[in-house]
């Protein structure tokens, strides 16, 4: 593969949308067979970091390499690389499932395509509903749709934003093997996720952000939930101060 | 090459199967396309007889509105579901993505053409058989020109707020001479004798502006694309 690559290097990158400052000053470093967590509060820019890592959004300061290559130059053959999750599905609901999937198959210039588009329905679960509107499925029958539109071409970098949404226990639990599954074949993964119970135990590594700013965060063991809620409440002192109170006090 | 038309084929495929689904587009600017011309039927058409040479403009005119109809829903649809985004990502050079899309508003519009030049024929009484391939080759060229520019402005503002607005307001001033030019072509073959060489100039002045309205989209579609 030519424009393959093992480690992903987010240097020092800002984002702004006019005044307001999405990110700032992010950098972060994640290897093959890696599943990174990204967590944070609503609003804290992981949605963006997500769009700059799938190349959609450009940086308005600092760098994202890819191995070696950087967006701008590798281009389309890096984009073959890439696989990505968004909140909108990226789908079209006037189609089928199978017809969804093999316009992205047909796009992504895979060969045999066909039997590609039927196993991904069989991963999904799909299969029986192969030639069904999309307009009338689930959103959880979407998302485990999507996701299989996401890892079609065999994506090195996937990025996976709110995974979980809409997936019931069996289908959640499905996905956290499938992602661990990926990881084992050398695949990096970066999820965004704010379902801190199917994340733990599946995550490797964890970046939250807060505002824009990417948190340091406490190696030490323990339960998912405890570290994300203490990296949150060491990162804001004074906000953190009433609501601890505030916790005493009930 | 081959990948290019490949990639500009899928999309195309893919856009005209969505249209064929719910026919959305297909009906809203067919039906708005006739409604445009009953209008200056009723307006220019008095006791059977219809205002000498409006028939051209009246033709180019609902081409033009419809045309910006189904510009703006054919982005419209990959706006509301995000697809946009996902065409953006797939491993393909971008422009590709353009003249997939180009092609599919061009096979609407052509849908929406071969039911309004009847029409026109029908109610202002315009010889459009006399010169028929005079007349397809007036109309293939000025809607490439017109759907170039417009695919183009259409796919840059599918994120402004005010898009359904935008879009007639710098689509319009653009594409005036191609309005002008297919207007001045089609009334030289409507006339009662057909002035060819007239047609044959307004044509290839036609063409001129699709070379380079098309270059200039599709060398323009990566980097304003890119957000």
């Amino acid at each position: 593969m030519e424009y393959d690559f093992d480690r992903l290097v987010v240097d020092d990158v800002s984002r702004h949308f006019g005044r307001r400052r999405a990110l700032t000053r992010v950098s972060l470093t994640c290897g093959a067979g890696t599943i990174l967590g990204l967590l944070g509060p609503n609003g804290a820019g992981k949605s963006t970091l997500l769009a700059i890592l799938s190349t959609l959004l450009a940086p308005t300061s600092g760098h994202v390499r890819y191995g070696t290559f950087d967006a701008r130059s590798a281009g389309p053959g890096l984009r073959g690389r890439l696989g990505l999750l968004g909140h909108d599905l990226y789908l079209y609901p006037e189609l089928t499932a199978r017809e969804n999937l093999e316009f992205f198959a047909r796009l992504y210039g895979l060969v045999h395509p066909r039997e590609r588009v039927d196993r991904a329905l069989a991963h999904a679960g799909l299969a029986d509903r192969a030639d069904d509107a999309v307009s009338g499925f689930s959103r959880g029958m979407r998302q485990r749709l999507a996701l299989e539109r996401a890892l079609l071409h065999g994506p090195r970098l996937l990025l996976l934003d709110e995974p979980f949404t809409g997936l019931d226990d069996a289908s959640g639990h499905a996905l956290v093997s499938r992602l661990r599954g990926l990881r084992d074949e050398g695949a990096i993964v970066i999820a965004a996720t704010h379902d801190l119970d199917l994340a733990e135990g599946l995550l490797d590594e964890v970046a939250i952000l807060r505002e824009g700013r990417l948190l340091a965060v406490p190696r030490a063991s323990g339960p998912l939930r405890e570290r994300y809620r203490e990296t949150l409440l060491a990162a804001t002192p004074t906000a953190a101060a009433p609501s601890a109170r505030e916790e005493r006090a009930r | 090459m081959k990948q290019f038309l490949r990639v500009a084929w899928v999309v195309m495929r893919k856009d005209l199967t969505v249209e064929m689904r719910s026919r959305e587009i297909v009906y809203t600017t067919v039906f708005f396309a006739a409604s445009c011309v009953l209008v200056f039927a009723f307006a220019l058409v008095r006791e059977g007889r219809p205002l000498e040479d409006a028939s051209a403009g009246i033709l180019w005119i609902a081409i033009a509105f419809a045309g910006t109809l189904a510009l703006g829903r054919t982005f419209e649809r990959e706006r509301h579901t995000e697809t946009l985004r996902a065409l953006m990502l797939a491993p393909s050079d971008r422009p590709a993505i353009y003249l997939g899309k180009l092609l599919g508003v061009l096979v609407l519009m052509a849908i929406v053409e071969a039911v309004l030049v009847p029409m026109i024929g029908l109610l202002f009484h315009a010889p459009v058989f006399a010169r028929p391939l005079w007349l397809a080759a007036l109309l293939a060229a000025g809607t490439l020109g017109f759907a170039s520019v417009g695919t183009l402005f259409a796919a840059m503002l599918v994120r402004a707020r005010s898009r359904d607005v935008l879009l007639p307001v710098l689509l319009y001033p653009i594409t005036i001479p191609v309005i002008i030019a297919g207007v001045r072509g089609t009334a030289a073959i409507f006339q009662a004798t057909p002035d060819e060489p007239m047609a044959r100039f307004w044509t290839a002045l036609l063409v001129f502006f699709d070379v380079v309205f098309v270059t200039l989209s599709l060398w323009t579609f990566e980097p304003l694309m890119t957000e």
